[in-house]
């Protein structure tokens, strides 16, 4: 399967904070170049920039320098090409879970018809269809980040970038959504890119992990994870990815507190 | 069922305090009216259509002042929202004429607009126009960024911005500010009628005090209670209904 658009560059990115004489940098020359269709995980200590970096693609914030090009154009600002998960859901409250799925759709200004189906479509695939009139606060934070992230995908963008999403999720419902992500990317094939500070999320949903140091960050080591689409968080290759990413940022973790 | 026992309690006790001041003769009969002689009172009001020809005039005269000052304060508050510019402006002006007590500049609406109906309605706008454009645009400007990024990044212009994400959450906001300025148009009816007004409840008030005639004045002040609470439960109502995705948990 190949993806039909959704190639990112991100090309010498800085971005500093801050008045201009004392400019706290927060991320640092980041480039990378990222296929449509392809799974990167950002990890890294807090504070390193990831998060800097997802908002700077998502077109939220300007980088002091470099550029991101998105099939080929430049990012001057947000875009529906571009959804966005993030960890606090950002649902709209006053609108239920259809009418926050539709949200996108509506303002494209798709036939009526059209958006029934996607609203049917993207709230069936996240397991929602019994609550599709409920309003986000008679949720749980599982079924919150699931509206939130068909609330994307019923916009038929691209590019998906996850900020964190499962970040405030605990730790079984985390898994469970993990599972539904890896399956959902399967059915979708979308460009994601996904912060997390959880080495094992990485491993189990990025084709590709970038390991970031710390503040400011960098890129230091980019993995390519070469298991099988379904995986195995207890086979010994998982494991394997696991301890050697591990390895990398423990060096970044333990000097950010020398 | 506990409301309605407190009230009779209430009702209960004033008859007891009226009726015993009658007895020991304390203070001088007329200047504490019993319930009856209140009651007696809003008989003949209400009868010869006096009673309400006075409210229709007083709810009016808030209804035309508060709507003005709901769509000036409603408009203005989307200008400061979205524009710092004008906030900046704005903002020490509101602070320097806000804290005036509104009743203090009365007079000067009577020399500007007249003893007729406008020095009324500009007053009851004047009036409630301050605290709801502070209040609406306060919550115009409470609005979650993450919201804002979302909408962005789901394909809004800047204005589906403010019309699909900014007022619908700033809508309880606007409604307590709305709340709000109602119950200050009653609040301030009552003084702008007790100058030069002809009609109204303030005028029937004072026209108890003109004529020696305290049930009067309890039976206007009464009334206006009344008035007051019906229309706040009116609004709570309709709050309660247009914000049901907040209580929905």
């Amino acid at each position: 399967m190949i993806a039909p658009g959704g190639r990112i560059q991100i090309e010498n990115v800085e971005k500093s904070f801050g008045a201009n004489g004392h400019a706290m940098p927060a991320l640092m020359d980041a480039t990378l170049e990222i296929q449509g269709g392809e799974f990167i995980c950002l990890l890294g200590p807090s504070g390193c920039g990831k998060s800097t970096l997802l908002n700077i693609v998502a077109g939220f914030i300007p980088p002091t320098r470099g550029r991101v090009l998105v099939d080929g154009r430049p990012v001057t600002g947000p875009g529906r090409e571009r959804g966005v998960v993030f960890q606090e859901y950002a649902l709209f409250p006053w609108l239920t879970v259809a009418e926050n799925v539709e949200f996108g759709p509506r303002l494209a200004g798709r036939p009526p018809a059209e958006r029934r189906e996607l609203v049917a479509r993207y709230v069936g695939m996240v397991g929602l269809s019994e609550h599709r009139g409920k309003f986000p606060n008679q949720l749980s934070g599982g079924m919150r980040q699931r509206v939130a992230i068909a609330r994307a995908l019923a916009n038929t963008p691209s590019i998906v970038l996850m900020d964190e999403p499962f970040g405030a999720l605990d730790a079984q419902t985390r898994e469970v959504m993990q599972d539904e992500l890896a399956r959902i990317q399967r059915l979708e094939l979308k460009t994601i890119i996904f912060v997390t500070h959880s080495i094992r999320e990485a491993v189990y949903l990025g084709d590709r992990v970038v390991v970031m140091t710390r503040s400011p960050g960098r890129f230091k080591e980019v993995f390519s994870i070469k298991l099988p689409q379904a995986r195995d968080r207890f086979a010994p290759e998982f494991t394997h990815y696991e301890s050697e990413i591990t390895r990398v940022l423990k060096d970044e973790v333990g000097a950010a507190h020398a | 069922m506990i409301r309605a026992a407190a009230l009779l309690i209430f009702l209960g006790s004033w008859a007891v305090v009226a009726h015993g001041n009658r007895a020991l003769e304390a203070v001088p009969a007329s200047l504490l009216p019993t319930p009856g002689e209140v009651a007696t009172v809003f008989a003949a009001l209400a009868g010869d259509g006096s009673l309400a020809r006075d409210l229709l005039v007083s709810s009016r005269r808030i209804a035309e002042g508060f709507v003005l000052a709901a769509l000036a304060a409603g408009a203005l508050g989307v200008v400061v929202a979205l524009s710092a510019p004008v906030r900046l402006m704005l903002q020490p002006v509101i602070e320097f004429v806000r804290p005036i007590p509104p009743l203090a500049f009365l007079p000067m609406f009577l020399v500007w607009f007249g003893l007729g109906e406008t020095s009324k309605v500009a007053f009851i706008a004047y009036t409630t126009f301050f605290p709801m454009f502070v209040g609406m645009a306060a919550s115009l400007m409470r609005v979650d960024v993450a919201l804002l990024r979302a909408a962005a990044s789901l394909g809004a212009t800047r204005r589906d911005l403010l019309w699909r994400v900014v007022l619908p959450s700033a809508i309880p906001g606007i409604v307590t500010a709305l709340r709000l300025g109602f119950g200050l148009a009653i609040f301030v009816i009552v003084g702008a009628e007790f100058m030069g007004a002809d009609a109204g409840m303030g005028n029937l008030i004072m026209e108890g005090r003109t004529f020696f005639n305290p049930a009067q004045i309890v039976m206007g002040a009464l009334l206006l209670g009344v008035l007051g609470s019906l229309v706040h439960a009116l609004l709570v109502a309709i709050e309660r209904r247009a914000l049901r995705w907040r209580g929905a948990a």
